[in-house]
């Protein structure tokens, strides 16, 4: 057998295959084979590195050299260069705010260094399709202590002892959850995993089931030992197609090696798993409604109580967290309960996945103790916000949560402060905004997406939104009142009062939160007319000065309506007609020749 | 097709897909994709009604949960359904000028198929790929980093794909 003499880790993770990652690997692999090296090279795709925003990345070791955003052609020169001739290509390096390069920007950068990853220990270090991969890096050995070494009991109590909350947005103690469970009456029990991930701006589960998903099966397995369960479901969201296929090797490998199936390890507890996956439906990932669309019913939530823990699947009692709640537990037990909880603050302890997406510059999943403040990981983790814009407000929690204004960004993230300031961390996403974003339009856009997702079981989620919504289009077309400000407050709180789950129990609260932080923009739609950030459509347009405008045809090429005209060389014009106001024009003119106007 | 012929996919479809259960009843979602993926992007109403004579699940409930969930289509879609995703992430990122530039393109709006039954277009929630915003799948596979260009390029190279195939 040759010596390996480099390993080239791809990220293969959702982001950067939709970079054009399996062109990238395609040709490396071609290019090697065409300079005889594939014996000397190996070739790894991991699941997601984090770093969205640099995507492709491949990193060679064993020097550790990190590339970025690669194609096909670059791909085939990384081989010709660093690995046939040993010298690294600098144009592909990462390149620091000064332009200087780096060669390992994982040991120098924020957005790297800051990190400690228990959840997601795996990603982007392993092959999700090897289990022994997965075994080397202390894989399956929870589960071995759980079976030989210590009791149900002893688990709990280290949960307890981590202070471990639910993930997925709730925010519930997981070791209530599991004790809970595991004290009701009955013989059958189930164990589910939420993998319904569906906040927008979410996607740290995603990257766990792609990335790491024998953690999901370890953690299960674990659970169902500790709460005396024999069967298992993950409930995985229909547009996460690779989650389901990594997932789906994961556990043939590990019923193969004796870690899932009939006598596990060889002792008398026997446990499966098998996956259900979603159809397209946002409310099934409320618990009592996912458990409807596991027994193959519309996805409409349960009055609770009872809750799952003493009736739910199929009645029985049942366990469920999400994806990134279980994938803390195997380095919890191995490691125990106060190794986790010396991370975080009172309240809110160990550490978080955290999503950035929007106008920050470092998109991507980042892991970090909780109390973290809003500007270390918006500005330092992030690297701020691009283009020289400034920061308006950083959405977190999705559509039950809120927006946070610039003033309170050195606010630390926990479960309280968050409350405190009308929003909730959910499932961690956080949807970063710069000045451009106007925020009725942002109140409106989710409003649009809760009326889209409202399971129509209860009249103040299925009508009261839509009634919601209405107002809202009116106040961005510069048509509402002031009247219709208050009745916009009042119907929010009684749909907040009234409806039967919590996600119509939340709904409202886009609203309520850019109400009361952002009122001025709300007075202004209302009073003026004008929309201050130019954004909503109706109240602004967007024109071509023709003193600047030299004629070189940019805009009119982006146009993604046609909507410009004019010859080359001569001053171009936009048809407000056709115009949707996208903006694209703004975006590539080079003399500053085009503006949003208010009418 | 007829009726037969119908029945007999359906039916191995259902068997298909409870033999791979762990509880062998409750596996009406799973089958209705495995039927939908069998006939391409929808469930034609002689399917549904196979699998009502297959379960004995009454034709009523099978349509209750197959509106409900808005991936399963009742009527003939496009051979490629491209889902563009209306989340937050990908508005504040110039997502309208990617749906702009899909409407004007096909020529279609949200629901509607082209003419030549190449493309469905349909708006989905977040698809989880927030890191390279804006962002739409094909079929089940997913495209970022989108531009109104990047848009044109990818349909152009699926038609010229097309059209090759079926010289």
């Amino acid at each position: 057998m040759p010596v390996v003499e480099n390993t080239v880790l791809i990220c293969a993770g959702g982001a950067c295959i939709s970079a054009g990652e399996k062109s990238v690997k395609s040709v490396f692999e071609e290019t090697l084979k065409k300079y005889s090296l594939d014996g000397v090279v190996r070739v790894v795709e991991t699941g997601c590195m984090g770093a969205c925003d640099l995507g492709p990345i491949l990193v060679i070791y064993p020097e550790g050299v990190f590339y970025q955003k690669i194609t096909a052609e670059s791909a085939a020169r990384i081989v010709e260069e660093h690995i046939l001739k040993g010298r690294v290509v600098e144009e592909l390096l990462y390149k620091g705010d000064s332009g200087e390069m780096k060669e390992k920007p994982q040991e120098e950068l924020p957005f790297f260094t800051e990190q400690v990853k228990i959840a997601t220990r795996n990603l982007g270090v392993i092959d999700p399709l090897s289990i022994d991969e997965y075994i080397a890096r202390d894989g399956y050995f929870a589960l071995h202590k759980v079976l030989f070494e210590i009791g149900p009991d002893d688990v709990v109590e280290i949960l307890k002892k981590s202070e471990l909350k639910g993930r997925g947005g709730a925010g519930f103690p997981t070791w209530m959850k599991w004790d809970l469970t595991k004290k009701a009456k009955g013989e059958t029990k189930y164990i589910i995993c939420n993998a319904d991930e569906g906040d927008p701006g979410a996607f740290m589960d995603r990257a766990v089931l792609e990335g790491d998903p024998h953690t999901i099966v370890e953690a299960m397995t674990i659970a169902a030992r500790v709460v005396g369960a024999q069967k298992g479901f993950v409930y995985v969201r229909a547009e996460y197609p690779l989650a389901i296929e990594r997932l789906t090797h994961a556990m043939k490998t590990a019923r193969e090696y004796g870690f899932l199936g009939e006598s596990i390890l060889g002792t008398d507890f026997s446990f499966d798993l098998e996956i259900r996956i979603g159809a397209g439906a946002f409310v099934c990932g409320e618990e009592t409604a996912l458990i409807n669309s596991i027994e193959g019913r519309r996805g409409i939530p349960r009055v609770k109580p009872p809750f799952p823990a003493s009736k739910g699947l199929w009645e029985k009692p049942t366990l469920l967290n999400n994806v990134e709640t279980y994938a803390n537990i195997p380095p919890i037990i191995i490691n125990g309960g106060e190794w986790f909880s010396q991370y975080g603050v009172e309240g809110s302890r160990g550490t978080k996945v955290f999503a950035l997406a929007g106008n920050v510059k470092n998109t991507g999943l980042v892991e970090v103790p909780m109390g973290i403040t809003l500007r270390k990981l918006i500005y330092e983790i992030g690297g701020g916000v691009p283009g020289g814009k400034k920061l308006k407000a950083i959405q977190t929690g999705g559509p039950s949560g809120g927006c946070i204004p610039l003033e309170l960004i050195d606010t630390p993230i926990t479960y309280d402060n968050m409350k405190k300031l009308g929003t909730i961390i959910g499932s961690g996403g956080m949807i970063v905004m710069d000045e451009d974003s106007c925020m009725v339009d942002v109140a409106k856009y989710f409003l649009e997406f809760t009326v889209e997702e409202s399971c129509g079981q209860c009249t103040p989620c299925r009508d009261g939104t839509r009634r919601m919504l209405e107002i809202l289009e009116k106040i961005t077309e510069g048509e509402g009142s002031m009247n219709d400000l208050q009745l916009l407050k009042d119907l929010g709180e009684n749909i907040m009062a009234t409806s039967l789950c919590g996600l119509g129990q939340t709904a409202p609260q886009p609203v309520i939160s850019t109400m009361r932080y952002f009122w001025d923009e709300y007075e202004a739609h209302v009073k003026q007319g004008k929309c201050p950030a130019k954004k909503c459509k109706t109240l602004m347009r967007v024109v071509i000065d023709k003193e600047k405008c030299v004629g070189c045809t940019a805009c009119a090429r982006v146009c993604p309506v046609d909507a410009i005209s004019g010859s080359v060389r001569k001053p171009h014009e936009i048809d407000p007609e056709i115009c949707t106001r996208c903006g694209s024009c703004l975006a590539v003119c080079r003399f500053g020749a085009i503006s949003k106007v208010s009418p | 097709m007829s009726v037969e012929d119908v029945h007999e996919v359906v039916s191995r479809i259902y068997e298909d897909v409870s033999s791979q259960s762990l509880e062998r009843g409750d596996v009406l979602i799973n089958t209705l994709h495995a039927i939908q993926d069998h006939y391409g992007n929808f469930i034609p109403i002689e399917a549904a009604e196979a699998l009502k004579e297959v379960t004995g699940t009454p034709l009523s409930r099978i349509y209750e949960v197959l509106t409900f969930y808005t991936m399963f289509a009742t009527h003939k879609r496009g051979k490629h359904v491209i889902r563009v995703c209306k989340s937050l992430p990908c508005h504040v990122t110039g997502g309208q000028a990617v749906i702009d530039s899909l409407k004007y393109r096909l020529e279609i709006d949200f629901g509607e198929t082209t003419e030549d039954g190449l493309f469905t277009l349909e708006e989905t929630s977040c698809l989880g790929l927030c890191g390279v915003s804006p962002v739409m799948m094909i079929n089940d596979e997913a495209y970022g980093n989108l531009t109104p260009e990047r848009v044109s390029e990818i349909i152009d190279e699926i038609v010229s794909r097309e059209r090759s195939e079926s010289l």
